[in-house]
This record gives C-alpha cells, structure tokens and sequence, in this order.
C-alpha cells in the first residue's frame, strides 16, 4: 500500500524552487526534502480516496469509491493526466470519524497524496478539515451539504443545502401552497437544512408551521406522524438521514399519510425508490442534481454514465448523487492540474480558482447536464439542479430542471478565497433572521 | 393538542415494540442468566429470513413470517451448542485435550456480555458481506384506519394484539407444561432439579431457542416497517435491555408492566412534545427505576408481598 520512496512532494518543491523561484515560499513542504533519484514518482499523479464501504454510512458511501475507480480508470486509459498515470491509494475509513482522521494523516504523511477525497458526513468533513488545514492538503468533499464551508484548500463540488432545497421548495409551495412542516435528522446537517427551510419559505413567500428533529437512531415514527397530520400542512419538507429514519417513508404510506414530500436527501442517495416496495415514496420531490434516472445524454445515452458504471460494477446496486460527484470532480481535478502544467497544490488550486467548466470542448459534460461551472472564489459548484418525483409506481419522471448557482458564500457572506485565504464555516444564522 | 385516540394508538404502538423487542431477551436472561448482546441481530436473522423468503421465494408473507421465526429458532440453537454451553466444542475438543475446552456461559453476566457482543459484531457484518448494504424490502400490509384528519396504520394496531398473543403464549407455556415446569425450576435451583431427573442441559437448549425464535418472530413482525440494513437490531435493543430492567426477575409479567409503564411514557411525550423529547423521557424513566427499584417492577412487587406475608 504505502510507498517506500522519498516524498515526491519535497523533490517537486525543491525542483519547482529551482524553476520558478516565485513559488518556492507558498509550498506547503512537509516532506523529506529533495533526492535526485525520485524522478520516476513524479511521473505518477498519486490521489487518496477515503470513502465508507462499510459500517454505517456504506450504502451511500460505496457507491462514491466506485465512481471515482471509475474516473480514474477512464482518465488512464485515455492517457492519464497530463501524461502521468494516476496512482490510487484508497483504504476504507469504516464509516467511524476517527479512523478518517489516522487514515487522512497516512494519506498525507505516508502517501503524500497530490489529492484526496474523503467523507460522507458533515461530521466527518469537520473531523478531518483541521488536518487538512494544517497540512495545506488539496481536498475535495463530495457530499451535498448544509453549505457554508469558505476554505481555502477545501473544494466541496457537490451541492448545498440552498441549491437543492431551493430547488425543490419553490416548485412545491407554488404547487400545493404555503405552509410547512420540516422534519429533519438531529445533527448539524439537519439542523442547518431546517434553517434553510425557514429562509427559503420567508423568501417565497410561505410559513413552516411545524418542525421537528429526530435523532439519528430513530425508527419509529407514529408520533411524528400524528403531528404532522394534526399540523395539516400543504407540504412536508423532510431531511431525514440515514438507515434508521428510511422507515419514515414507509410508516407515513402505512399511516395513509398522503402529503406532498420535499427532500434533499431520500432517494439520490439512498435509492429508497428502489428498496422499499411502491407505493411507499410515491408523491416525493427530490431537488438534487443528480439520481440515476436524470434524463441527459451524457448519462443515460448507450455508453453513457450509467453504462459505463455497471459495466464496471454489474452488481452495484444503484448510482447515487455522490458517486456522480466523486465522477465528474475527478474529471475537474485532471482540467486544472493540465491547465497548470504541474502536480504542486499551491498552483492547481490557483488553476481551480481560475473557474474550471465541464461541458466545454476540453472536458466532458458532467451526467447531470449542460455546462457545471466551479465557481473560483468560493470553491463550490454552479450546479445543474432537478426537481425529480417518484409517483405510485416509483417510478422517477423530472418535473424541473434549471442552474443553480452556490449563492450562499458568493452573495451573501461574500467568500472570495482568491482575494482572502479562510477555513471558516458559515451558518444561514449568521446571517438571517428567519433562520434563528 | 393531540386527540385522544392517537394518543391511545401510539401508547398500543410503543407498547408493542417494547414487549415485542424484549420478549426473547427476557426469556433467556431470565432463565439462563445470559446476557445477550447480540439479542438486536438475532431480530436482524428473523427479519432477513421473512424479507428474502417473501421477495425471493415469493412466500406469502404469514408463511414468510414464520420461516423467519423458525429459522432464527435454529440459528439461536447453533449458537447455544457452540458459544453459550460450548458442548460442540467441548466434544471435538475432548478427543484432542481429554477433557472440557469450554465453560458454558450460563450465569456468567460479564462473560456472556463480552462472547455475544462478538456475535453481534461479527453477524453485523457478516450480513453486509453476504447480503450488501441493504436488501428490497416488503410492504406494509393491511392498509389504514382513518379518523378525522387523522389516519393511523392498521398492521401496527394489529402488532399491538399479536404482542399480547406472545406474553399470553409465554405465560401459558412457562406455568402450564411440562417444559415450562423444568425451565422453572432449573431456574431456581439447578443441582436440585437435575438430582430430580431434570434434564438441565436440554432446558437450556431448547430455553434458548425459545428466545431466539420470539427474537425471530420480533424481527419477522417487524421486516415490513423498520428498514432493512445490517444494523437494524441496533434500534431495539435499547428498549429490550431497559424493558428488561425495569420489568425485573418475573419473565412475562415484568415485560407486560414494563410494556405499560414506558409504552404510556414513550406515547405521551413524543406526541406532546416529539420523538426526541420521548426518547430522553424513556431513558430518565429507566434511570428512576432503577435508583428506586433495583429489581424491577416485579422485584418490588414481590418484596410487598414478602412483607405482607410476614406481617399477616
């Protein structure tokens, strides 16, 4: 697994200081220092890949560490990356944060990664970000979250809570009406989406009438249940999380609960649509940016995403929301590094924050559409969002599909990670009234 | 203000899950003095076992039910041959090393803590090698009753009646045959009752199958609601240890009151005040009881009648 030569790293800092002296101050250094001898390291491209395939988060966490086998068998089949063979050093993290935590310093410290993507949760974003700090560590989180992360060497390419509630939330109060009644996971992710749900329903002009957050081992719902029905309201915004709280679909179908459901977190992920029988998830709107079943032709066409996935995988359950970002973040990864011309962090992150797109006549079209755009200065992504719904059957049919920029971080804190280096995380109520 | 008749729906609802997910675990630390802390994936067996015999087989659900129920009976007597008594073990092992390798783990609390939580870990995963992160679940049958705004699910009314059904079959079993006779007093003494012509061995066997099948039947009763996934067990096992605890020593009677008592605490906070607020009033609940009654509802039941007793 890990490799016995010296840190190509430091041979690339001391060869880069002699090249461009400019850079030789901002490299984050950190390993052994220059050899002559490890030329042949820096014609490899080494990326870490940090992902549960097992213990509790493996259902979705799995189908991340496919995709990105996935990209980088397709990038060194076609040549690598500017030249240079991708290298994979991937161990599973088990789902338990401080296992992520050991396996992020070996990542660096022993395997001197160029890259690394790691992490389901919010929670394990934040376990391992002050590691990823102090080593100055290029990372890429892939999850869709609450939003809010501004750090300069984080790239969080998957969509926030803002783009996929403000996807799907708009669509269902101008369908079904104003009122409200968030039920969500007892976490920060949870939490920070209910806060959303607030702000979003003040700008649209509807109410939340009624929240609750259920812990993450909850699995009955009877009482939950029975206050939303008491709440009577137009629609339930849902983002629950997790094995446990996927009961909650089928309890409220049992219950002849039949109420619209936004969600920005069942079915892209978890693929209850195809786990629990019909008609437990018939009436959900998911707003994300990518489900299996998104109609575009770079993923559903012969030969596309989803072909080329299981070809790879023929016993791979389902291809979630994550994997597609793992997928195409790779891809986005390979653009800069050859726009930069070189491995060394300090200069592909510049190369990142220049604004890369996929979708042009240089890189493919990510599968869930059109041109996706990494916005530079807050290092998150204009995403292509879908309001996707499940009907009787399960059947999954796009109601809604436009861009969505990150407008969090860009509009409201003003994030520039360009003009200003940060590792802050913001919260909608920092900002917001509605949300407190 | 929630009605009423939710109120009462929810209280038969959390008093179904606690009796159901108890009622093994009970049997067997009852009787056996064995902790078991794999008690949440012998329901994981019960529940996989109706799920793939109902998709797979294409079983009717009631005879998929009992598949699970049964095939968990058979998993909990593997188990009890080999790890709780060690007798399998023991009768390889003797050819070799001449005499015992094994300790049976009856009334070892600690030990039998430590060897099932292996189990647990180890079924855990076995299930996620076997069969993936998850499997195609079942339906829930029986559709709805609804009330006003309310609706309410009828299969979960009708768990509620079943849940019954099980402590009323225990009570029967336990006081009224043969079997329950031995187990009773193989409890109670165990020298003296194997000096009587008991054979205690065999009520240990078939005790612990016992549990291990209402386990089974708790996981196939269950396989059309909860989520199917590796760590299901791990939602009831919380409610079987402290339904356990606070119903004390008397097997059926401790969890029917144990049922009662947190299935009224559980229903009335989390309609009131939600399922969070619920979930902390269970375990304060288990808290109080066990600083005022160290043993349990009935063990404080049984110490008035003492004292009755020898006052009268």
């Amino acid at each position: 697994m890990s490799r016995s030569t010296v840190s190509r790293r430091g041979f690339v800092t001391a060869g880069g200081a002699a090249l461009v002296s400019g850079f030789a101050g901002c490299s984050s250094g950190g390993g052994s220092g220059a050899s002559t001898d490890t030329a042949s390291s820096a014609d490899v491209v080494e990326i870490g890949v940090l992902e549960d395939q097992s213990g509790n988060f493996a259902l979705v966490g799995d189908p991340k560490h496919k995709a990105s086998m996935l990209a980088i068998e397709e990038i060194n089949a076609s040549g690598g990356i500017d030249g240079k063979e991708i290298e994979v050093y991937s161990r599973d993290p088990q789902s338990d944060n401080q296992r992520y935590q050991e396996l992020t310093r070996e990542m660096i410290d022993e395997n001197d990664v160029d890259v690394l993507w790691a992490g389901y949760s919010s929670a394990t974003r934040e376990a391992i970000r002050p590691i990823i700090n102090r080593n100055e560590q290029l990372y890429f989180y892939t999850t869709q979250y609450e939003g809010g992360v501004c750090d300069e060497t984080t790239f969080a390419p998957g969509p926030t809570a803002r783009q996929q509630l403000g996807t799907v939330l708009p669509y269902l109060r101008e369908e079904y009406g104003p009122e409200i009644y968030t039920v969500a996971a007892d976490y920060n992710f949870g939490q920070l989406s209910a806060d959303w749900v607030k702000v979003l329903a003040d700008e649209h002009d509807a109410e939340v009438v009624g929240e609750e957050f259920v812990p993450l081992s909850e699995s009955s719902f009877g009482s939950t249940i029975n206050r939303i029905q008491e709440a009577d309201p137009d629609f339930v915004m849902s983002m629950l999380v997790g094995a446990n709280h996927t009961s909650f679909y089928e309890q409220k179908a049992s219950a002849g609960l039949e109420i619209p459901i936004g969600t920005s977190t069942a079915m892209a992920q978890g693929y209850e649509h195809r786990r629990l029988e019909p008609p437990a998830m018939a009436n959900i709107y998911a707003g994300v940016n990518y489900m299996e079943e998104v109609p575009t032709e770079s993923n559903t066409s012969d030969g596309g995403f989803v072909d080329r996935y299981f070809e790879k995988y023929p016993d791979a359950p389902y291809l979630n929301e994550e994997a597609e970002t793992n997928y195409f973040s790779t891809y986005m990864y390979k653009e800069a590094v050859e726009q930069a011309g070189t491995l060394e962090q300090p200069e592909v992150i510049e190369a990142l924050e220049s604004g890369i797109s996929l979708g042009t006549e240089r890189a493919p079209e990510a599968p869930e559409g059109e041109t996706v755009e990494l916005d530079g200065a807050t290092h998150h992504v204009d995403h292509h969002m879908w309001v996707l719904r499940a009907d009787e059957e399960h059947t999954i049919e796009a109601v809604e599909d436009r861009t969505v920029p990150e407008q969090f971080l860009s509009e409201t804190v003003g994030c520039d990670l360009r003009e200003e280096a940060e590792q802050t995380q913001y919260t909608p109520r920092d900002y917001f009234e509605e949300a407190e | 203000m929630v009605n009423g008749l939710s109120l009462a729906l929810q209280f038969l609802d959390s008093f179904a899950f606690i009796v159901l997910a108890a009622a093994g675990l009970a049997i067997v630390f009852g009787i056996m003095g064995v902790i078991n802390l794999a008690h949440g994936e012998f329901i994981l067996v019960g529940a996989y076992a109706t799920t793939l015999a109902a998709t797979q087989l294409g079983l009717p659900l009631v005879v998929a039910m009992a598949v699970g129920t049964l095939v968990t009976a058979l998993f909990g007597l593997v188990v009890e041959r080999t790890i709780v008594s060690g007798a399998v073990p023991n009768a390889v092992g003797q050819r070799v090393a001449g005499r015992d390798v094994m300790e049976p783990l009856y009334d070892r609390l600690a030990d039998s803590m430590v060897a099932t939580f292996g189990l647990s870990l180890v079924m855990v995963q076995g299930a996620r090698i076997v069969f993936g992160n998850s499997i195609d679940q079942i339906a829930t049958p029986l559709g709805e009753i609804a009330y006003g705004a309310f609706s309410y699910s009828t299969y979960r009314v009708v768990l509620s009646g079943v849940s019954v059904a099980v402590l009323l079959v225990t009570y029967y079993v336990f006081t009224r045959t043969d079997y329950g006779m031995r187990a009773r007093a193989t409890i109670q003494d165990e020298e003296t009752a194997k000096a009587l012509g008991v054979d205690t061995e065999r009520t240990y066997v078939t005790t612990f199958a016992v549990g291990s099948g209402l386990a089974g039947l708790t996981g196939a009763l269950f396989a059309p609601i909860v989520s199917m996934q590796p760590t299901l067990g791990d939602q009831f096992l919380v409610e079987a240890f402290v339904a356990v605890v606070v119903g004390g020593p008397s097997v059926v009677l401790g969890t029917a009151l144990s049922g009662v008592v947190l299935g009224a605490i559980d229903a009335a906070f989390s309609n009131l005040y939600g399922t969070f607020v619920g979930r902390i009033a269970l375990l304060i609940a288990a808290v109080i009881a066990l600083r005022f009654l160290p043993e349990g509802v009935t063990g404080f039941v049984e110490r008035v009648r003492t004292r009755r007793r020898e006052g009268a």
